[in-house]
């Protein structure tokens, strides 16, 4: 498995290589389109983190003003209360909101409290020094994964549902997840946490799984959410793989981190190889889940890049010759992301799995 | 990495954690269970119907083996039975021979006795018969020669003659 793992990311470098090397060539040639390319790179940086609101699209009109299209979110604060309003109110950063005592304006995509002006001061390395206040809006990213909640509830309730009415045999859409459900159990669940215990971490393979896949298919529909390319999500989802791991570690689980050698040795000679083994063990136990939410996170993070940045060397080339390219360019990597959208959920539930087998293994003592 | 934590919001963090947590429990107990649990159910109820399927093909053979065997059995006596038949056949024709050829021994032997009874018989009368007509023929004869009284006396006197006095 790691070794397909590897390859995979070799032809992505290579292919993220490949398309870029043509970008920052064709950059240094048009010093005319510089400040289409400046809003290019500022429009997929915006698009990369969260949003307040779900912006469908935006244009410039006649008069040169920006229009946004979207759906407005609630922005929720906690700053010595609650303060709940419409991220329609933030216009873009444009406007200031006057919320119970306080005024609240976004710059940089966060939400900073400023006075009746909405003035922000920054210090040098142009960082607002303003108090942010704690932040639980329902952004585009909640919003998202709510989506997909609900999506994935109806969708695998009615599964079970089939089941119940159909006498056992899925029907409708059934048919596509069951095989997918039983690939969970038979090849991923079962050889790497063992037969007698797969049991007990079989629901949260099945919802990591497809809570990731769905996640990053929806990332790559023109509503341009980048949920799992979230520092974020990914983090909150590789915690929940620590914290099973670690609470439903066996006795054999945390011998095996603080006495890895066991009774091979006699304990005077194992004193001084613990001072190093025992420290790299515990650190294992953290950098485990940290590869996870790092390789989730980048990985998407690096496709939404290179799909954007492919999408907006079209507006840059603006030639009968260049632009098609680059459509097809990024229709190739759109292919490439679908099976990197599956790869990835794959990767994460095979090594969650892999970490639960390590708690839960039980071996004979010798 | 100062971007990364730059980035990280921890309103998202807390509402990912509570939506993914939420949508766990609630697909566990409505989606998951009931899924792994009909798919497990079905497992075992094709489990069960290949065992029991290979147990029925199993009692299937033993019963064709046990008829090939009781079939067997039945050819075996049958051949026994012939066996005996044509024993009790062929000693019954010999017996019979025998007694037969006894019987005709007997008859046989009767005959050649009866035979031999009237071939005596017959002898006798022959012997009779030749006996009376010799004793016609001398009686015929004699009177032919001892017709006249000399031939009478010539007889006498030659008898007398033959005939020494002691």
């Amino acid at each position: 498995m790691p070794t397909t793992r590897n390859k995979l990311y070799t032809l992505f470098l290579l292919l993220t290589a490949l398309f870029s090397a043509p970008y920052t060539l064709e950059a240094k040639e048009s010093e005319a389109s510089g400040d289409l390319k400046a809003e290019i790179k500022a429009y997929i940086s915006h698009h990369l983190q969260d949003a307040y609101d779900f912006s469908l699209f935006s244009y410039t009109n006649e008069s040169g003003k920006h229009i946004y299209v979207g759906i407005p979110l609630p922005v929720i604060l906690w700053d010595n209360g609650l303060h709940v309003f419409s991220s329609s109110k933030l216009h873009h950063g444009e406007a200031v909101v006057q919320s119970g005592a306080y005024h609240y304006k976004l710059d940089h995509s966060k939400i900073y409290r400023t006075d009746a002006a909405g003035t922000i001061n920054y210090d040098e390395s142009h960082h607002a020094t303003n108090v942010a206040p704690l932040d639980f809006s329902i952004t585009k990213g909640v919003a998202s994964m709510l989506l997909i909640a609900f999506l994935m509830f109806f969708l695998f309730k009615g599964l079970a549902k089939t089941y119940a009415v159909n006498g056992g045999v899925p029907a409708g859409i059934g048919r596509f997840f069951e095989p997918i459900v039983l690939y969970i159990r038979d090849d991923i669940a079962r050889p790497n946490i063992g037969e007698k215990k797969y049991g007990k971490y079989m629901s949260f393979l099945l919802t990591v799984f497809f809570f990731i896949w769905f996640l990053n298919m929806l990332g790559l529909t023109p509503l341009g959410v980048n949920v799992t390319g979230n520092i974020a999500v990914t983090f909150g989802l590789a915690l929940l793989t620590f914290m099973i791991t670690n609470f439903t570690g066996t006795k054999d689980y945390w011998l095996h981190i603080f006495d890895p050698l066991g009774a091979s040795m006699k304990w005077y000679a194992k004193v001084p190889l613990y001072i190093i083994l025992i420290p790299i063990e515990v650190l294992g136990i953290f950098i485990k889940p940290f590869s996870l939410l790092i390789r989730l996170y980048a990985n998407m993070q690096a496709g939404h890049i290179v799909m954007m940045s492919l999408i907006g060397l079209m507006f840059i080339f603006k030639s009968w010759l260049g632009s098609p390219l680059s459509f097809g360019l990024a229709f190739a990597i759109s292919i490439i992301e679908l099976l990197v959208a599956l790869l990835q959920a794959y990767i994460f539930t095979m090594l969650s799995a892999l970490y639960f087998g390590f708690a839960a293994e039980e071996h004979e003592h010798h | 990495m100062e971007k990364l934590i730059g980035e990280f919001s921890l309103g998202l963090f807390f509402w990912q954690s509570l939506i993914f947590i939420g949508l766990f429990f609630l697909l566990k107990k409505f989606a998951w269970k009931p899924i792994l649990d009909a798919v497990n159910e079905r497992e075992t109820s094709i489990k069960d119907a290949l065992a029991s399927a290979e147990a029925a093909r199993n009692e299937m053979e033993s019963l064709q083996s046990d008829n090939q065997r009781i079939l067997k059995e039945a050819r075996a006596e049958k051949e026994a039975l012939l066996k005996e038949a044509r024993a009790t056949r062929s000693e019954l024709i010999n017996g019979a021979k025998e007694e037969a050829q006894v019987e005709a021994q007997k008859i046989l032997a009767q005959a050649q006795d009866a035979i031999q009874n009237e071939k005596r018989a017959a002898v006798n009368e022959l012997k009779e018969q030749v006996g009376s007509i010799a004793m016609e023929i001398a009686e015929k004869v004699l009177q032919k020669e001892l017709e006249s009284n000399d031939k009478q006396l010539q007889l006498v006197e030659q008898l007398l003659k033959d005939t020494n006095l002691k």
